[in-house]
């Protein structure tokens, strides 16, 4: 059935593009009901993320965090699990990284680099797939642990650095020692942009392949699917649900690690930004398809790099583009009971 | 004495009568201008293959369907019935196939819970009183402080059938009531139902599809063949010949084929002292042992929820034992995948859509399941070939007769009986040595049933090594070599099929 398909696929982007024009609507009466120009805002938003090579550099640098942390969602919904974790992988990736890079000071940078995005990836998987384990072996809801597992990230981060990590220098914003110039992540030639882009666009493409095309992902949706069904052809539920955690919170890991060697140079509060929240946003609006995953952090990064020039030209506070994630947020929720529905009504159109 | 002996003086009177009814779903019409009466006080069976459309005929006079043209008359007026709550106003109750207790709720919550209205203020020692003196009037005994989740399938029916007789109904549907009950539970259901056609002026419209039930209690009985009434009247000289012919009209039915002499192969499966607990922990299977050679079906009977369904789904690898040893051809099994696939383990669970299925994939990936990861159909080691999964799905499903053959529709849009022979295609059409399965052909039609059986008889005389756990004793009687009954996750009966006595069995079933 050619036209089945059509709809089925045509419905993967009708729906997101509809709950995205929807949620511009409500954001627009919000802003008239503050007295601002929806259609001015609007447009400031467009120049802010998308209208020049300063704002691309600007909302890009947010992408790269953004697709790996929606990582830590999209891959665990195809196990059927919601993963809401991402802000707290991202976090202790984040000490970790930094950690390490500490330690290491003055060994080669190559060497400390390696070192960091091993401890930020590995102890972000760590920290997701103890959830995952969780879940499958003791039945815990993996939504309620991952949030949970964000306060206590947040927590030690910030135990760390006012304690036992703390620089002294760093007095109103409690941080740990920088890690050293010589150990940041450098600049992609020519676009100005931290390599960390890089990181987040080879991940989403290798994730997208492994977990679309190879039998390792087939395994993983039969379990999303149907976990009995799983069990019965022999799938090892236990151990499939546990790696892809790892994997999913290794993405989020290495966003941390990535915020503090391409950002901040330190671990500190601004770790935990929302960066792993937003994440959530951008996988549930992806269709929680790694490939996908790409534009949609990349039009969130916009959004988010917006924020400065809408609270310059129309005196907003930075908090407004929140706001509008927020809308976007319950809107692609609620969009999500439409799915098989278009699919349905052709059906029965078809069968009469 | 025995509940025909008695005569109903009522039995001239029309109770229900429907006129005419047609139903269509799409262009399938379902029902098809379909009248016949219910007499008052009559024990009437509506017998039929699956899909010739006996619940729908029921649930458009429940109200639950709107029918497309006809009427419902009661009483010889007629009633607008549109929903169960009007149907239960104009004295019409219904037992329906599915459960419709709260689990967790006890026995005597549950039966106040159905009365309509719910008083405001619940006084339960009266409404436990009430319910005493109701349940004294029939032979069930079931403990009203338990929880509903606590009852064995047969007791749930009970309480269901007690819930309809709790509301006084004047006229009393049942669907498929005795499906979980032993022969035994059956005819004392039936047998009291029938009494109070004659005691209490109540009528009776059953579905079945048990010839032994409508022969000995129906007074009268009506026939559906696809959608359109074969036969309505009394039960007379009716043979179970005759009403079999009625309900298949002049349909093929494939033959289960013939028992072949296969020589007994090795020991397949060798279960020792298995023991294994349920969803809320309580021991299910306590301790089982059983052999099961190559050539040869062993047949396990048994009333549902005896620890038949924790017996298959550990053999399927769907849930851990506790203790106990199994061994597949002679090595230790822990059902992984790599075990099932040199082993050539194969299952055909109880409801294939919820166990073997992923609903919301397509055909090709569903028939995929088993074979996916073997090199045949793999690229470059890790990744998948769908066109050699296409290629195979196409073959399946063309030599199966899976309809609609759309392979990209997912699999929960298609009917019970196509989503049976697409997991039985992916199961024993390749090589098999070992095969464990569940009430295979629960909710089928003649045809499919006999298909199942036939592919399941041709399987054994290969030298397939088949366990057939099933609640059907006509169908372990027809297919088994040997027949064991499960109860209380225990072993009681075990015999050669020839020397198999069901009277035994039969109180083997109930523990006694």
């Amino acid at each position: 059935m050619k036209a089945l398909a059509l709809v089925a696929a045509m419905e993967g982007l009708l729906i997101p593009l509809l709950a995205l024009l929807l949620s511009l609507g409500i954001f627009g009466v919000f802003l008239l009901a503050v007295d601002n120009d929806p259609f001015g805002v609007f447009y400031s938003m467009y120049r802010g993320g998308f209208g020049s090579p300063f704002s691309w550099r600007n909302t890009l640098e947010r992408a790269a965090p953004l697709m790996l942390t929606a990582l830590c969602t999209a891959l665990p919904a195809r196990l059927g699990l919601i993963m809401i974790g991402g802000e707290g992988a991202l976090v202790i990736g984040g000490i970790a990284a930094a950690s390490v890079g500490l330690s290491l000071n003055g060994n080669a940078p190559w060497l400390v680099m390696i070192a960091m995005v091993i401890a930020g990836a590995f102890s972000g998987g760590l920290w997701i797939a103890s959830t995952g384990w969780l879940k499958h072996y003791r039945g815990v809801n993996e939504t309620i642990t991952s949030l949970l597992f964000n306060y206590i990230a947040i927590a030690l981060l910030n135990h760390l650095i006012t304690g036992p990590m703390r620089d002294p220098q760093s007095l109103n914003k409690p941080a740990t020692l920088p890690i050293g110039s010589a150990n940041m992540i450098a600049d992609i030639p020519e676009l100005g942009v931290h390599w960390g882009l890089a990181f987040g666009l080879v991940l989403c493409l290798l994730y997208y392949l492994i977990f679309q095309h190879t039998t390792l992902g087939f395994a993983v949706r039969i379990i999303g699917g149907n976990i009995r069904t799983a069990k019965i052809v022999g799938l090892p539920v236990g151990r499939l649900t546990v790696m892809t955690c790892f994997f999913a919170g290794a993405a989020a890991g290495l966003a941390g690690m990535i915020e503090v060697a391409a950002i901040h140079g330190t671990a500190n509060g601004s770790l935990a930004a929302g960066y792993g929240y937003a994440g959530i946003l951008v996988a549930f609006l992806a269709r929680q398809n790694p490939l996908t995953v790409i534009p949609v952090a990349i039009l969130l990064g916009g959004i988010s790099a917006s924020a400065g020039l809408l609270q310059r030209s129309h005196h907003l506070p930075d908090a407004t583009v929140f706001i509008l994630q927020g809308i976007i947020f319950i809107v692609i929720l609620l969009s999500e009971t439409l799915y098989g529905r278009l699919k349905l009504l052709c059906d029965e159109r078809g069968r009469t | 004495m025995t509940a025909e002996a008695l005569t109903s003086p009522f039995q001239s009177a029309t109770a229900l009568e429907v006129i005419n009814l047609c139903k269509s779903f799409g262009a399938l019409r379902v029902l098809d201008n379909i009248s016949f009466q219910l007499h008052r006080g009559s024990f009437h069976a509506l017998l039929g293959g699956n899909g010739a459309g006996k619940s729908t005929l029921v649930k458009c006079i429940m109200g639950y369907y709107h029918a497309d043209q006809g009427s419902v008359l009661i009483d010889n007026r007629k009633r607008e019935i549109n929903n169960t709550r009007d149907a239960h106003q104009h004295g019409l109750g219904m037992v329906y196939q599915h459960f419709t207790l709260v689990p967790e709720m006890t026995v005597l919550e549950n039966l106040v819970l159905s009365r309509s209205p719910i008083p405001k203020i619940i006084n339960w020692q009266k409404e436990k009183q009430h319910l005493e003196t109701l349940m004294a009037e029939t032979p069930f005994k079931i403990p009203l402080h338990k929880k509903a989740s606590a009852l064995a399938a047969g007791e749930k029916q009970k309480v269901e059938i007690l819930k309809q007789l709790f509301l006084q109904p004047e006229i009393l549907i049942l669907d498929e009531p005795t499906s979980v009950l032993t022969p035994q539970e059956a005819d004392e259901v039936l047998d009291m139902l029938k009494k109070w056609t004659r005691s209490k002026n109540l009528s009776v419209l059953i579905i079945t599809h048990k010839f032994r039930e409508v022969m000995n209690f129906a007074d009268d009985v009506s026939i559906l063949r696809r959608g359109k009434l074969a036969y309505s009247g009394p039960l007379a000289e009716k043979t179970p010949a005759m009403l079999a012919e009625l309900m298949v009209g002049n349909e093929e039915i494939a033959s289960t084929g013939a028992r072949e002499l296969v020589l007994k192969g090795d020991i397949r499966l060798d279960i020792h002292q298995l023991v294994a607990s349920n969803d809320s922990g309580a021991v299910a299977v306590d301790g089982i042992s059983l052999q099961l050679h190559g050539g040869e079906i062993l047949g396990i009977a048994g009333v549902s929820g005896n620890g038949q369904r924790e017996l298959v789904q550990v053999l399927s690898g769907q849930r851990s034992p506790d203790s106990g040893d199994i061994r597949v051809c002679g090595e230790p099994y822990t059902a992984s995948r790599e075990e099932m696939a040199r082993h050539k383990l194969y299952c055909l669970p109880e409801e294939p859509l919820r166990n073997a299925c992923v609903p919301r994939m397509n055909l090709v990936e569903n028939l995929a399941l088993r074979i996916f990861d073997q090199p045949r159909y793999t690229r470059w080691k890790w990744f998948l070939n769908r066109q050699a999964l296409k290629a195979h799905a196409l073959k399946l499903i063309a030599r199966y007769h899976v309809r609609p053959p759309e392979l990209e529709r997912w699999i929960e849009t298609l009917s019970g009986g196509n989503v049976q022979r697409l997991v039985l295609a992916r199961e024993i059409s390749g090589e098999v040595d070992l095969l464990i399965t569940a009430n295979p052909c629960f909710g089928l039609d003649f045809a499919a049933t006999a298909e199942i059986r036939r592919q399941l008889m041709e399987a054994r005389n290969r030298g397939v090594a088949v366990l057939l756990v099933s609640e059907d004793l006509d169908e372990l009687l027809e297919l088994s070599d040997r027949i064991a009954v499960i109860f209380g996750g225990q072993l009681r009966y075990e015999a050669p099929i020839a020397q198999a006595n069901m009277d035994e069995m039969g109180l083997k079933m109930a523990g006694h």
